[in-house]
């Protein structure tokens, strides 16, 4: 067991270092180092402009999507030295978050399932950062059961060929920004509901598209609800084929959870630091043990989760699929960061309650405790996420299902309302 | 970067695994807990020929002289099959001890035989209820003769010789104490087995009165090389613990799988499924922890005082966790004595003591962690 780089590894690493030594935008890493997830990484200049910068300097010297093919804007690279780079990158990774959904699930899904002119068309500018990406999927009644969405795909009457969309999605990260949208549809609503979905893809400046930024429980906006009215879609925009959307979304799904589960923070350090600096009874917070008993618990399932990523390294490292342990991360960083949260505004004592500038952290553990239950519900609930350890790992039974071999139409729904 | 074990240690696992399928079944267990006796001799010898018992020990002193890694994937395996054995006392501690600070005639001495599986030594440390500090060591060596009252000490019924903490040459704290060899069967030594949570594991009071004492590591060292010690037994202790959560784990989800209830098996219905999940989560970071800790111990690293203290903290959460829920998921079956999973439970509760209780192990890690040495945090 050791934690060394191979030599090839150790010369990928110096390679990477240099380029960041060289070309990371400094200027922005002190605010990038205070940042609290629930509070915009970026504040001093436009975020998206910011973001856009670094990724187009990545492109150009052969460092985006590295992952990727270079044929479609990727670097081309192994598993472990995608790793190893975004170990380099470090917290000018959080300058990405407008490319992770386009980078993470849909442009995997794109690869699998366009054609080849279209990826030559669609990647490299997605690699590049030019063109940003979201993901058209959860809608008010198909959140976890994504399969009940309702928004409908109709042959034109016109015998184009292209299709009509008309309906709601709901949740669309960063829909606001995106110049394209990975599309889940239904186009069969007499068939079984897994039987009647279709895929597409389509520009986000399609006349009858409209954006709405939700304002969220946190007072933030990084979510969107989108109306589709009689949106025209070219068939040529379609990805699978015609009944098979559900196969498509499990390519996008299966990457979903990858990008979203691997390498999360659970804000431990920052809590640990909080308790070496606060006190409980005049004493620093760490002497206490009631307090060590908390720190040392959270402290495990850090320290589990880091480790947990370091066999999966081990593993791409020696050319290996990772185990079905990396399945963990985001169910144990939720709820870790939730519960992290309220323990450290429980410490704060009354003054807890204050969120501004002048809480300890600039207020971070407040905006930790204000976003962590989007975390707990985003990309696979701590339920879905339960049931998928459950079956997948663990090799239980699927739950039994009353909408499996129904019609779509004549499955019951909240309300009463059909699509 | 390589967190896993070799395909070699690995397929000595399997070894082990095999060998305790077929000689320490379930019923291998029982009879101790229900029979007369501390232990499975013929089991641990049978070790001992396997070469496990001496796995981490230098080939000088009759052991195999492979590494500590090799003692990790054996130590699973030992908690996996609840091995009714004296292998934490006698090779995670007292051999430890003797390898650490003992001197070259004592090495000589007991080392071959503990290897060998021909003779059992313990760590008689605690003196009664609550945590151990230094204050509350009270056995005292005066003239090379010990006196006092160590309880409980496990294994102490069967050991033929302890290694016993006590105060010398007066003075309080930390430094008034040292370590002595003491022969068991020698004079002034008078033993009574314990009744206990965990039989399959013997406990036991042992009174000395004047019992010859001869000294191991420097006088006013004890504590120190005790925390040392510990700390790696820690982590031995650790991996058995998550052999012993992986098994819970199975036990219940192939119970989940077979129990039908309302028409149709209960690990179909989310409150079971989903008890079953967080199980395999705690029992995967403690897997995680604890091949960092394995990682610390082999090459000596000076996170070792941390990743003892998380993989101790992690491994002793996660046997807890899966054993209890195992009974939970058997249901009232689960609550007999003719059924297995009381088998973990008692275990699980009995680990999570040894070598100090989780609370204590909770702070030592945020002790240490403030002390400097945060790289587990980071």
């Amino acid at each position: 067991m050791d934690f060394d780089d191979t030599p090839e590894e150790a010369a990928f690493r110096a390679q990477a270092r240099a380029f960041i030594d060289a070309n990371a935008p400094r200027h922005l890493a002190p605010e990038l180092k205070r940042a609290s997830f629930g509070s915009s990484a970026v504040q001093s200049e436009d975020p998206l402009r910011a973001a856009k910068a670094w990724q187009k300097k990545k492109a150009e010297a052969g460092w985006a999507c590295l992952h990727w093919p270079k044929e479609y804007g990727g670097g081309g690279r192994s598993p472990i030295e995608r790793v190893i780079w975004s170990q380099e990158e470090g917290i000018y990774s959080a300058l990405s978050g407008p490319f992770v959904i386009g980078h993470g699930m849909c442009g995997p899904t794109v690869m699998a399932w366009a054609g080849e002119e279209q990826k030559q068309r669609l990647l490299p500018p997605l690699a590049s950062g030019e063109e940003i990406w979201c993901q058209l999927f959860s809608e008010p009644a198909g959140g976890s059961d994504l399969a009940g969405l309702r928004t409908r795909a109709m042959p034109a009457e016109d015998g184009s060929g292209d299709w009509i969309v008309n309906g709601q999605k709901i949740w669309t990260s960063g829909a606001q920004h995106s110049d394209w949208g990975l599309l889940i549809t239904r186009t069969a609503p007499d068939v079984p509901k897994h039987k009647g979905l279709t895929m597409f893809f389509l520009s986000m400046r399609t006349p009858g598209v409209e954006v709405r930024p939700i304002k969220q429980a946190n007072g933030q906006s990084g979510f969107n609800e989108v109306y589709f009215k009689d949106v025209r879609v070219p068939d040529a925009q379609r990805l699978g084929a015609v009944g098979q959307g559900w196969q498509v979304s499990l390519t996008t799904l299966m990457n979903e959870r990858l990008s979203i589960g691997t390498g999360m923070s659970t804000y431990f350090p920052e809590l640990f630091r909080f308790c070496l600096e606060a006190e409980v009874d005049g004493e620093p917070a760490v002497n206490d043990a009631a307090v060590r008993s908390r720190l040392a618990q959270f402290a495990v399932r850090q320290s589990g989760l880091r480790y947990t990523g370091m066999r999966a390294i081990t593993a791409l490292s020696k050319g290996q699929t990772p185990g079905p342990e990396s399945s963990i991360g985001k169910l144990v960083a939720g709820a870790t960061m939730q519960e992290l949260a309220m323990f450290a505004l429980d410490l704060q004592g009354q003054a807890g309650v204050v969120w501004d500038k002048a809480s300890p952290q600039e207020g971070r553990f407040q905006a930790l405790l204000m976003r962590s239950p989007a975390t707990r519900i985003e990309g696979g609930s701590d339920e879905i996420l339960r049931n998928i350890i459950g079956e997948r790992v663990l090799g239980l039974p699927g739950d039994i299902r009353v909408d499996k071999d129904v019609p779509f139409k004549d499955i019951p729904t909240s309300g009463g309302a059909k699509s | 970067m390589n967190l896993d074990f070799s395909e070699e240690q690995k397929a000595l696992k399997d070894q082990v695994r095999r060998f305790l399928e077929a000689r320490c079944t379930p019923s291998t267990v029982r009879a101790v807990l229900e029979g007369p006796l501390s232990f499975d001799r013929a089991l641990y010898e049978g070790l001992a020929e396997l070469g496990v018992l001496g796995a981490a020990i230098p080939e000088e002193y009759g052991g195999v002289g492979l590494s500590h890694l090799e003692l990790c994937v054996v130590a699973e395996e030992l908690g996996r099959a609840l091995a009714p054995v004296p292998a934490a006392s006698s090779i995670y501690l007292a051999a430890e001890f003797l390898l650490q600070a003992g001197t070259e005639a004592q090495k000589r001495a007991w080392l071959p035989r503990l290897a060998a599986g021909k003779a059992v030594a313990t760590f008689a440390f605690a003196e009664g209820q609550g945590r151990m500090t230094p204050d509350k060591v009270q056995a005292v060596v005066a003239d090379g003769r010990l006196s006092g009252v160590k309880s409980p000490v496990p294994d102490g019924d069967a050991a033929d010789m302890a290694i016993v903490l006590a105060r010398s040459g007066g003075g309080s704290g930390a430094g008034a104490l040292s370590l002595f060899v003491v022969d068991l069967a020698g004079p002034g030594v008078s033993r009574e087995t314990l009744s206990t949570i965990d039989p399959t594991r013997s406990q036991a009071r042992i009174t000395f009165d004047g019992a010859p004492a001869e000294p191991l590591g420097g006088s006013g060292d004890g504590w120190h090389i005790t925390t040392q010690v510990m700390d790696r037994a820690a982590i031995l202790m650790a991996f058995e613990q998550v052999g012993g959560a992986d098994r819970a784990l199975e036990m219940a989800r192939d119970y989940a799988l077979d129990r039908m209830a309302f028409g149709r098996p209960i690990g179909s219905f989310q409150a079971i499924k989903h008890m079953l999940a967080d199980m395999y989560v705690s029992a995967t970071l403690a897997r995680s922890n604890c091949y960092y800790a394995a990682w610390a111990l082999a090459s000596g690293a000076v996170e070792l005082p941390v990743a003892a203290a998380t993989a101790r903290v992690s491994a002793t959460t996660a046997f807890q966790h899966c054993a209890k829920n195992n009974i939970q998921v058997h249901g009232g079956m689960g609550f007999t004595w003719a059924f297995d999973c009381h088998l973990f439970y008692r275990r699980s509760n009995a680990l999570a003591l040894a070598l100090g209780s989780l609370s204590t192990w909770e702070s030592l890690l945020i002790e240490r962690m403030s002390a400097g040495n945060i790289n587990a945090a980071a």
